[in-house]
Parts: structure tokens; sequence; C-alpha cells
């Protein structure tokens, strides 16, 4: 494979509903698999993908936040939150797993200049 | 022209096309075959087209639009054609979905396989070698 790109994965998306948080772990795993340097943003509805402890048995679905939780054994640990997401739904960084850095409009826009490649889930 | 062409080239660049949103329920499908087709026709290069989530149904060779309407399967089965592309469809997210190819319909015992000509099954791997290769990766319909 080429030189590494830089990929930041933007998850906008609750972690239920539609199969977008998945698919975008689906993908930043690979990502780790194969050496690709990987960061992770959440914004919007995406901000609770970070809450700890989920309990999706009641859905039938499957617990993301053990997933989540393996992330640094794939080196995955830039992990990023959008401040005025947090804010607007109501939450702090300290009720989040994988102590992810909050993050301003400003400095989001710096994150995706720094990366090579940016997907959006 | 052979000035434009060669001013051109300095500008071709390598794309990758990643296409989430399932045909006929999004618009994202079809703008991401113009955007295809565009970026051909200007003479940049379109290196893999790996459909995943719900675009997965783009590779159904089972889809029976109206007339009127375009079958936007066979578009972009034209489209490979005509370029020699590499459509990938992702197979965990097809096989969950019922778009099976003759292998897995027979590792699932199924009763028929739809994966249409041109398609290809296979895994996340094919999406992040060509994220790699590619100056250029843009997602259809997050």
């Amino acid at each position: 494979m080429s030189a590494k790109k830089k990929v930041l994965i933007i998850n906008r998306r609750a972690p239920y509903g539609r199969s977008n948080a998945r698919d975008s772990l689906d993908v930043a795993l690979t990502c780790g698999v194969f050496e690709l340097p990987v960061s992770l943003l959440f914004a919007d509805d995406g901000v609770y993908q970070l809450l700890g402890e989920h309990d999706a048995q009641g859905i039938g679905q499957k617990n993301l936040s053990a997933t989540m939780a393996a992330l640094p054994m794939y080196d995955i640990d830039q992990l990023y939150v959008c401040e005025q997401s947090l804010k607007t739904q109501g939450l702090e960084t300290s009720d989040l797993a994988n102590a992810p850095t909050a993050v301003d409009q400003d400095a989001i826009q710096q994150l995706i200049k720094e990366h090579d490649v940016v997907l959006t889930f | 022209m052979g000035f434009f062409l060669w001013q051109n080239s300095w500008l071709q660049m390598i794309f990758t096309l990643i296409v989430q949103a399932a045909p006929y329920s999004h618009q994202s499908a079809d703008t991401a075959y113009r955007f295809a087709k565009s970026l051909l026709d200007q003479g940049h290069s379109l290196h893999r087209v790996f459909f995943y989530a719900d675009g997965v149904h783009t590779g159904s060779a089972l889809a029976s639009p109206p007339q009127d309407e375009p079958n936007i399967p066979e578009r972009w089965q034209q489209l490979a054609q005509d370029h020699q592309l590499d459509l990938v469809v992702c197979i965990a997210a097809a096989v969950r979905r019922g778009v099976l190819d003759a292998n897995e319909s027979g590792r699932y015992s199924k009763p028929g396989h739809n994966l249409a000509d041109g398609f290809e099954l296979s895994g996340l791997g094919q999406l992040v070698e060509a994220i790699a290769v590619s100056d250029r990766t843009l997602t259809f319909g997050a």
C-alpha cells in the first residue's frame, strides 16, 4: 500500500435506529487492521455513540459500546467530540466513555484540514 | 485542443466513491452515478466504487423499475463496461440484505442468487485499499 492517508470519520447519527454507527465502526476497525491512521469525530446525534454501557438488548441489537471499547486495541485513540453538539444534547464530557477530546468549530475545521480523507456516517 | 489536454493532465486525479444510499430511495444514489460519469468524461480515473449499507441494493440484477425510470443497476453496469470499472459490493452488508452471488447463495443454502454481472462481492479491505490509493474519496448518501 502506498503512502498512508490520514482518515477522519465523522459520526453524526445516534448509535441505534439506523445502521450508520455500526457501519462506521466496521470501517474504522478495518482501517485499523490495515494500519491506516484514523481519527473519529462525533457530532450531532453521533455524540450518543460515546455514552458508555449501552444496553441494546431490548431492541434486539448488538451492543456497540463493547466494540467501541475495543478501539484502542486497533490503535484508534484519536477521538473527538463536537462541543456544540454536546451542549445541544445536554451532555458533558464526563458523561462519555473513551475519553474524547472536546472540539469547537474552529478545531473541527482544523481536523478536517489535517486529514487526507473524510468519511461521513 | 492538444494544449488543453496537456494542461488538463496535470489535474487528473484518482477517485473512489462510496455509495451508501439505496437506489430509488435517495437522490444521492443518482448523484453518485452522475458524479462518476462526469469525472470519467473529464478524464479522471475511478479506482473503485464501493457499495455499502443500503447501497448494496444497487447490485441487484432483479431491480425492475418502470420503463420511464432509469434502471440504476444497468446504468452502473454499462458505465463499468465502458470504463473497466471495479464495482465492489460490501459482502457483509449485502448478504444480510439478500444480495448474493452464486458462491454466497451456496454457502447459505439459498434458492437463488441476484448479484448483477459487473458487480463483485468483497470485504471492507477493498474500501481501505481504495482509500489508500485514491486522491479523493467521496461518500454519497450517509
